[in-house]
């Protein structure tokens, strides 16, 4: 665990992005092979599950550190990371424990099925046996996720160095189902081994928003154009006769959609496609809201399969007759999708092209991109014909030009504190717009991003001195403040008191030039749905 | 119902049958100065009382006012109410006020700390009946290590970047942790430079204790002779033009605050060191256990929940509101020097 809890201490104390690929790769050099492999499994969000509620662990923790719970969760909400004020308040270490990270994981796994006794008697013996940072790390092995400022791809980049294996070969060999308890460092990642490769998805490839105008990417002949749909991106793969579907988070969510089953039928082995899944609804696009009934659910009943139909939009074909063609341009690759969708009778399989367009100008491009709202589109993707499959988010060959976001003006109306690196700040925010007589602000929205640091420190020094009632971490405050909100999408609901839903709200601008009167009513916001 | 022998109003903590203020943050006749910094010593008192030895700290820092030093333990009496000041451990010159008058005694902290940094004079626990502490970390996660764990981590972490070609830039206050610091880093590692606000404030402490040796950063200080070396530099140099003389560097920051995790990411340091001139959690119930009050008052810091804690401990403790806020006010200077780099 030692050197385990060093690597995140010097991960977490630098802001620098060489020193993090540095520390990373003198790391994978070093460490013992099944630390490295349970390593690699944190950094790509593969923790086991938490065998331990938080509850418990509150309740443990602050038995340990003989202080009332209440006093444990207010520190909590001042420190704003459960494992670092579960590493605080307890006493320091009175022996040392010399255990691995690999023990440490085997453990957790095992403690899972252990009664509620064994569990406490775990987790306070070791809490004990463990330095402040060590015990931190320890904690947060089972709170929640493990974010330290280190994405997969830089994990990746420092794996590369260490193993002097291709970046993407390798961000290929971690992608999809492999369990660190069973495989070894040797087979993830220094062996080639054909049978794991079946239900391997490619990594995404993903674009970045559009930063000047599109004039400026040049001739646009160079340039395909499609609606951005909004639904799940993923991708399909078939391979001796068998299915796979994986969402873009890298989940195997093949049984979600047991509608997709057919497409082994039609679709030959050997075949992967990169597409969106999106609710389906006489023969519309639906509300993404049918699809989040369909992701949560633990299981699928027929009546919810019928009551949210779904269907893949194909967008482009990276593997094809067991070949990845990713490689080639994207012209090419379109081609052999336009052929493979369109041999078929597909009236009855649950897969359409999503159909890419040529524009004569960037103009008739701009009139389209306005539309997207009418054919439930987010906006359009630029593709450049030419270009290649990458990986990742990159920059250059593909752009995403969303259409501009709704936006309206709202009164602030309770914060709560943040977590991380805004942890003892106020950044956390409630919204309200008018009622019909303009008497009372109405609950629509929390935004908890969209401003600089310097201006959340100033709204939360205002937030510190205007709190009208306190409820727990959360505080009402004075209606004073005017902030542009915008957000992507809007629906009706009934799970809000306002009765609307919206899609991914942020904070766009902070009105100080306008008084809570000038703020927007419910009503201009229901006015919005289409 | 009789006013309490000391109680807050507008201008600061009064004693009114002795018509003084405590640490005031208005302008008032007479007031008993804790220590010397800016949010408990400020502008326009007609009489400052203070130690002796923080006397020409606040000169230095309010120029041309009318002044007294006391030793500790010295009484004095206004009206029939007995002070005398007893010391504090915050910084050096601080001390905690005891008021007495008609066998009922009350202490005001001011800030303080227990341990022991080798420069201010320790702090010394005083009896009495009511007593009016700070809380600024009044937290169950704030625990601080012995200051010589402290020291050998930063020491290291010097020895560690001059190794490595780097100049080593430590934020500290410029009065009370720039010479804690000072005093317990191993000075024969390197050269330590200093900006201009320390090294005033240096000149000052110098007179009243041994300071090891340092080199003021001027315009004509050449950029090579600082590599490698040590700088300390009030927080509202990071991110200034000023810094970049400095380069290749890295910085850290010494403060209680830097407990927490996100507090040092948010303000883009590399390393946090945490060193505080005040109590941590364990110390304050300590420091009140020992003065056997009943009544506490909590000022600055966590307080409500601070005071709900003594309350369920058996104390009668409540909050009160004051203009202290030094911590916060340095954590503010920080970030608007990050703002002016955006």
């Amino acid at each position: 665990m030692k050197a385990f809890a060093q690597l995140i201490k010097t991960l977490d104390s630098t802001n620098k992005t060489t020193v993090k690929v540095k520390a990373l790769a003198s790391y994978f050099k070093e460490a013992k092979d099944k630390d490295k492999v349970w390593t690699i499994a944190i950094l790509s969000h593969r923790r086991p599950p938490r065998p331990v509620n938080t509850k418990l662990m509150r309740q443990w923790a602050a038995e340990l550190a003989q202080i009332p719970l209440w006093l444990f969760e207010e520190s909590y909400h001042i420190v704003g990371d459960l494992a670092e004020t579960i590493a605080l308040v307890i006493p320091a270490a009175q022996e040392k424990s010399e255990k691995g990270l690999h023990q440490f994981l085997t453990e957790m796994i095992a403690l899972k099925k252990q009664s509620e006794q064994e569990k406490e008697a775990y987790l306070k013996e070791n809490w004990l046996s463990l330095d402040y940072y060590e015990r931190f790390v320890f904690t947060k092995l089972f709170t929640g996720s493990f974010r330290i400022g280190v994405s997969q791809k830089l994990m990746t980049r420092a794996l590369a160095k260490a193993t002097d294996i291709d970046e993407d070969i390798l961000a290929y060999k971690l992608m999809g189902n492999w369990d660190p308890s069973t495989t070894s460092f040797k087979r993830l990642i220094l062996e080639e081994n054909k049978s794991d490769f079946l239900s391997k998805p490619y990594p995404f490839y993903l674009a970045y928003a559009i930063e000047n105008e599109p004039q400026e990417l040049g001739d646009i002949a160079n340039w395909a154009a499609e609606h951005k749909w909004d639904g799940i991106r993923a991708q399909i793969i078939v391979r001796e006769s068998e299915l796979f579907v994986w969402s873009r988070g890298e989940e195997l969510v093949t049984d979600k959609f047991p509608e997709f089953e057919e497409f082994t039928s039609v679709i030959p082995d050997g075949t992967v496609i990169d597409g969106e899944i999106l609710a389906y609804n006489n023969h519309k696009i639906a509300s993404f809201k049918n699809l989040q009934t369909r992701i949560g659910r633990k299981t699928l009943s027929k009546k919810l399969l019928e009551k949210t139909p779904v269907i893949l939009k194909a967008y482009d074909l990276l593997e094809w007759e067991g070949k990845d063609i990713r490689e080639q341009s994207y012209q090419k690759r379109r081609d052999l999708l336009e052929q493979l969708i369109n041999q078929t009778d597909y009236t009855n399989i649950p897969l359409q092209l999503s159909s890419n367009m040529r524009f004569e100008s960037w103009q008739a491009a701009a009139k389209e991109r306005e539309r997207s709202r009418t054919v439930k589109s987010e906006g359009l993707m630029l593709k450049r014909w030419d270009s290649p499959y990458l990986v990742g988010r990159k920059k250059g060959d593909w752009w995403k030009w969303k259409v501009d976001p709704f936006t309206i003006d709202a009164v602030l109306t309770y914060a709560m504190r943040g977590h991380g690196r805004r942890s003892n700040l106020f950044t956390d925010y409630t919204f309200g717009l008018w009622d019909k007589e303009k008497k009372e602000l109405v609950t629509f929205a929390k935004a908890y991003s969209g401003l600089t640091d310097a201006e959340f420190r100033k709204v939360d020094a205002w937030i510190k001195k205007n709190t009208l009632e306190r409820f727990g971490p959360v505080r009402s405050v004075k209606p004073f403040h005017v902030f542009e909100i915008a957000f992507e999408g809007i629906a009706q609901s009934n799970r809000h008191k306002s009765g609307v839903a919206t899609r991914f709200p942020r904070i766009l601008r902070w009105r100080q030039d306008k008084k809570i009167e000038e703020a927007n009513t419910l009503e201009d916001l229901k006015n919005l749905i289409i | 119902m009789k006013k309490p022998l000391l109680h807050f109003n507008a201008k600061g903590i009064y004693c009114q049958q002795a018509d003084v203020y405590l640490d005031p943050w208005k302008p008032v006749k007479k007031a008993i100065i804790t220590h010397g910094h800016a949010d408990h010593s400020r502008w326009g008192h007609q009489q400052y009382i203070t130690h002796h030895t923080n006397v020409p700290i606040i000169k230095h820092r309010l120029g041309d006012i009318q002044v007294a030093g006391v030793n500790w333990g010295e009484t004095f009496l206004v009206n029939g109410v007995k002070f005398s000041l007893h010391p504090a451990g915050h910084i050096i010159g601080s001390s905690q006020v005891r008021v007495e008058y008609k066998g009922e005694v009350w202490v005001f902290t001011g800030d303080y700390k227990l341990e022991d940094d080798g420069l201010a004079t320790p702090y010394e626990p005083v009896k009495c009946h009511s007593f009016i502490t700070e809380c600024t970390f009044g937290l169950p996660a704030f625990k601080w290590q012995p200051q010589k764990e402290v020291f050998r981590e930063i020491n290291q972490w010097w020895q560690e970047n001059k190794e490595e070609g780097n100049t080593s830039v430590l934020f500290a206050y410029s009065l009370g942790k720039a010479q804690r610091l000072l005093k317990n880093i191993d000075a024969t590692i390197g050269e330590i430079y200093t900006h201009a606000a320390i090294e005033n404030m240096n000149e000052v402490v110098r007179d009243i204790a041994s300071l090891p040796q340092t080199k003021r950063i001027t315009k004509d200080t050449k950029k090579e002779e600082i590599k490698g070396n040590l700088v300390l530099a009030p927080p509202s140099a990071h991110g200034s033009p000023w810094i970049r003389k400095m380069v290749p560097y890295v910085t850290a920051s010494a403060s209680g605050w830097m407990t927490f995790r996100g507090a040092r990411r948010r303000r883009a340091i590399d390393k946090g060191f945490v060193l505080s001139d005040h109590c941590d959690w364990s110390s304050l119930l300590s420091a009140i256990k020992a003065t056997g009050a009943e009544k506490i008052i909590c000022t600055h810091g966590y307080t409500d929940i601070f005071s709900q804690f003594l309350n369920e401990q058996g104390y009668d403790a409540r909050t009160e509101q004051t203009q202290f806020e030094e911590e916060t006010a340095e954590e503010l200077k920080l970030s608007s020097s990050k703002l002016e780099r955006q």
